[in-house]
């Protein structure tokens, strides 16, 4: 593997009072390599978004580091961070929330200019506006409309754009397809795809739709509870899961097709409070193959197979049943 | 009780549209299919394809203050064996079948709960309304319902608030709620969408146990195909307000007719490779996007997005036509390219 682009070590991050906070991400490690497309799935409350923000600053962290080519992001002071920021960039998940109402697309493009001081001068801005909009599938005279004009689809677009206008070399989109349709989510998966080819992007896809990540991404990371539960390439995963949770995970999610065998419920109750997470392994609650000395230890990441990493104790269950 | 292999619910020529500034939407137009007792019928379609008025109409819970227009009718087999038609029903017997005979569950299971009554006073309203028990009675046959949905200690949380429970829990409790009175029709809003998919699984599978215990009958709302394909006896796809397809469920799947359908299909991520080979660079996309319903367009209402459209497309709405055993199309394509009919 080349060098990451971004790294992530030990990165935690809690909400709330200092006695019972909220553990929203719990000692959390990754690296993403340059071109690479990072999938980060879990069900909500995993800590995934936390995750996204935490990477890019927007939030800060209890502990633990991000580097950038090797230099540590939370090192930063403000002035550097801020020119940073056209690097590493963000896609927002609900293409209705995070456009403002009030501002023409033109002017939303052009402050993301601004702020990092590209394209100066009116008519290369305008210039560079254009641009963007063709290069996300909109006509340069969308500029001037305002974002309740637009569909859906259409505004995830303009989000895309955002992101997009200052160059960056880094996006972490967050859930950017589940407030779209499905006749709409495939024409933005091809957005992203066909942008992330001609643009060398660096990704870290956030979805709990693992049809999706199957699609898009070359590794994935599952979360449960704020902890990495599994990480394995694409392929490897989906073709055979390891760590019981994202065996559960893969089987409750439905294919279309009613040739395929049903889904079963393979976890039974709700996830717990990240509040008060159970001792030890976190998904050891709701997981079938728990014993005692699940509760005693907190299972480290480890590689199981060439490239594969789980959290589990249970050696036997992730590597028999893998092997059948 | 009268046995009949009469569907339990017949809808013919639905229509609903609203008046608005900008002129009369029709935001469910010709609307017909039926739900035999005891199976599940999936109305399949994108937001804005008219799915959940088509539900609200049936169940007379528009708001007034849409003045809606309805035409059409809607014939509801009742447990007593008569047959009365939804729409011309007046409030009052409504009343006495919703709730009762008609239930209903909806997406947002918070935003469906009352936040200030308990869990147990929710599922003890309606049957102290229709069954005429009394408080004790009712708490008591709500305690049983929450069993019934397998929500545990509950003895314990009927008397707790929404706000104790999780997303999956108020999600039981909205069913409990719908299946108090022990309905044979149930009309389901996307229950599951706003749910996680181990938590979704669970539902799934409640709502399954529920029906062969109880033989009611199922209208699925939901734009998830994944579970359409595992839950559905028959599918009823929906498009700008019309039905462009129905078959059932393995024959939809397995060969769909429609143009929409077929393209709503192929688009997928999950489909888009099949075992053993490389994933595709790119995912089959159904270009643009649905028209407003304020300016349909002159003919078929997928035509401008459709790959397989010709001239004759764009002259009038193509009718709903068959295209073989239990399956309707709107499509003059797709009727054109069926071998033996004449």
């Amino acid at each position: 593997m080349n060098e990451p682009l971004i790294e992530v070590r030990g990165l935690k991050k809690f909400f709330g009072s200092n006695d019972r906070p909220v553990r929203a991400v719990d000692d959390v490690s990754f690296a993403i390599a340059r071109g690479e497309t990072l999938g980060l799935v879990g069900e909500s409350g995993s800590g995934k978004s936390t995750i996204g923000r935490t990477v890019l600053r927007l939030v800060e962290p209890t502990a633990g580091q991000v580097f950038y080519r090797g230099g540590d992001i939370g090192a930063l002071a403000s002035e550097p961070l801020r020119k940073l920021r056209s690097k590493l960039q963000i896609i927002f998940q609900d293409p209705y929330a995070s456009l403002n109402p009030k501002m023409r697309i033109g002017a939303i493009l052009c402050e993301a200019l601004a702020t990092h001081h590209l394209h100066p001068g009116k008519g290369a801005r305008e210039k560079r506006v254009a641009e963007l909009l063709e290069l996300v599938g909109l006509r340069a005279e969308h500029a001037s409309r305002f974002p309740h004009e637009f569909s859906g689809g259409q505004r995830q677009r303009i989000g895309v754009a955002r992101a997009l206008a200052v160059e960056p070399e880094f996006i972490v989109a967050d859930e950017p397809l589940s407030a779209l349709d499905v006749s709409i989510q495939s024409q933005v998966i091809n957005l992203l795809a066909e942008l992330r080819e001609r643009l060398s992007l660096t990704m870290l896809f956030i979805s709990h739709d693992l049809d999706v990540v199957e699609y898009l991404c070359d590794r994935v990371v599952v979360l449960y509870l704020g902890k990495v539960m599994e990480v394995a390439t694409t392929g490897a995963l989906f073709e055979k899961a390891l760590h019981p949770y994202t065996r559960a995970l893969l089987a409750a999610s439905p294919k279309a097709d009613p040739n395929q065998p049903s889904v079963h419920v393979a976890l039974k109750g709700d996830i717990p409070s990240p509040i008060a997470p159970p001792s030890g392994c976190v998904f050891r609650t709701r997981c079938p193959h728990a014993i005692d000395a699940c509760a005693e230890h907190v299972p480290t990441l480890e590689e199981v197979e060439p490239g594969r990493w789980a959290a589990c104790i249970r050696k036997e269950i992730v590597l028999m049943k893998a092997a059948a | 009780m009268a046995v009949s292999n009469e569907p339990r619910l017949t809808v013919q020529h639905l229509s609903t549209s609203f008046p608005t500034d900008g002129g009369l939407v029709h935001a469910v137009a010709d609307v017909s299919f039926s739900i035999e007792p005891g199976k599940t019928t999936a109305l399949v379609g994108e937001s804005g394809s008219g799915k959940s008025v088509t539900s609200l109409t049936l169940m007379r819970l528009l708001a007034k203050t849409a003045n809606a227009r309805v035409s059409g009718i809607a014939r509801f087999g009742t447990r007593e064996g008569r047959s009365v038609d939804l729409l011309q029903l007046d409030e009052q017997a409504m009343r006495a079948l919703r709730g009762n005979q008609l239930a209903m569950i909806f997406q947002e299971p918070m935003t469906c709960l009352n936040p200030v009554l308990t869990v147990g006073e929710q599922i003890a309203e309606s049957v102290r309304l229709h069954k005429g028990l009394n408080r004790g009675a009712a708490l008591a046959h709500a305690t049983r319902m929450l069993d019934l949905v397998e929500i545990p200690a509950a003895n314990r949380r009927v008397h707790e608030y929404p706000h104790q429970l999780s997303g999956g829990m108020r999600q039981r409790v909205m069913i409990a709620i719908a299946m108090a009175c022990d309905p044979t029709l149930l009309i389901a809003d996307e229950p599951t969408t706003a749910l996680d998919v181990t938590i979704q699984a669970q539902i799934l599978e409640l709502m399954r146990k529920l029906q062969a215990r109880t033989g009611m009958s199922i209208l699925f709302i939901t734009h998830n195909l994944g579970v359409v394909a595992h839950h559905a006896d028959d599918v009823v796809v929906m498009y700008a307000g019309r039905v462009v397809e129905s078959a059932p469920v393995r024959a939809l799947f397995a060969a769909p007719a429609h143009p929409y359908t077929q393209g709503l299909l192929a688009c997928l991520p999950g489909k888009a490779r099949s075992p053993g080979t490389p994933r595709p660079a790119r995912l089959f996309v159904i270009r643009g996007q649905v028209a407003s319903p304020l300016a349909p367009p002159p003919g078929c209402a997928f035509e401008p997005r459709c790959d397989q459209a010709i001239a004759a497309c764009r002259a009038t709405m193509p009718e709903l036509l068959s295209t073989g055993a239990g399956r309707e199309a709107r499509c003059i394509r797709a009727v054109a390219a069926l071998p033996e009919l004449a």
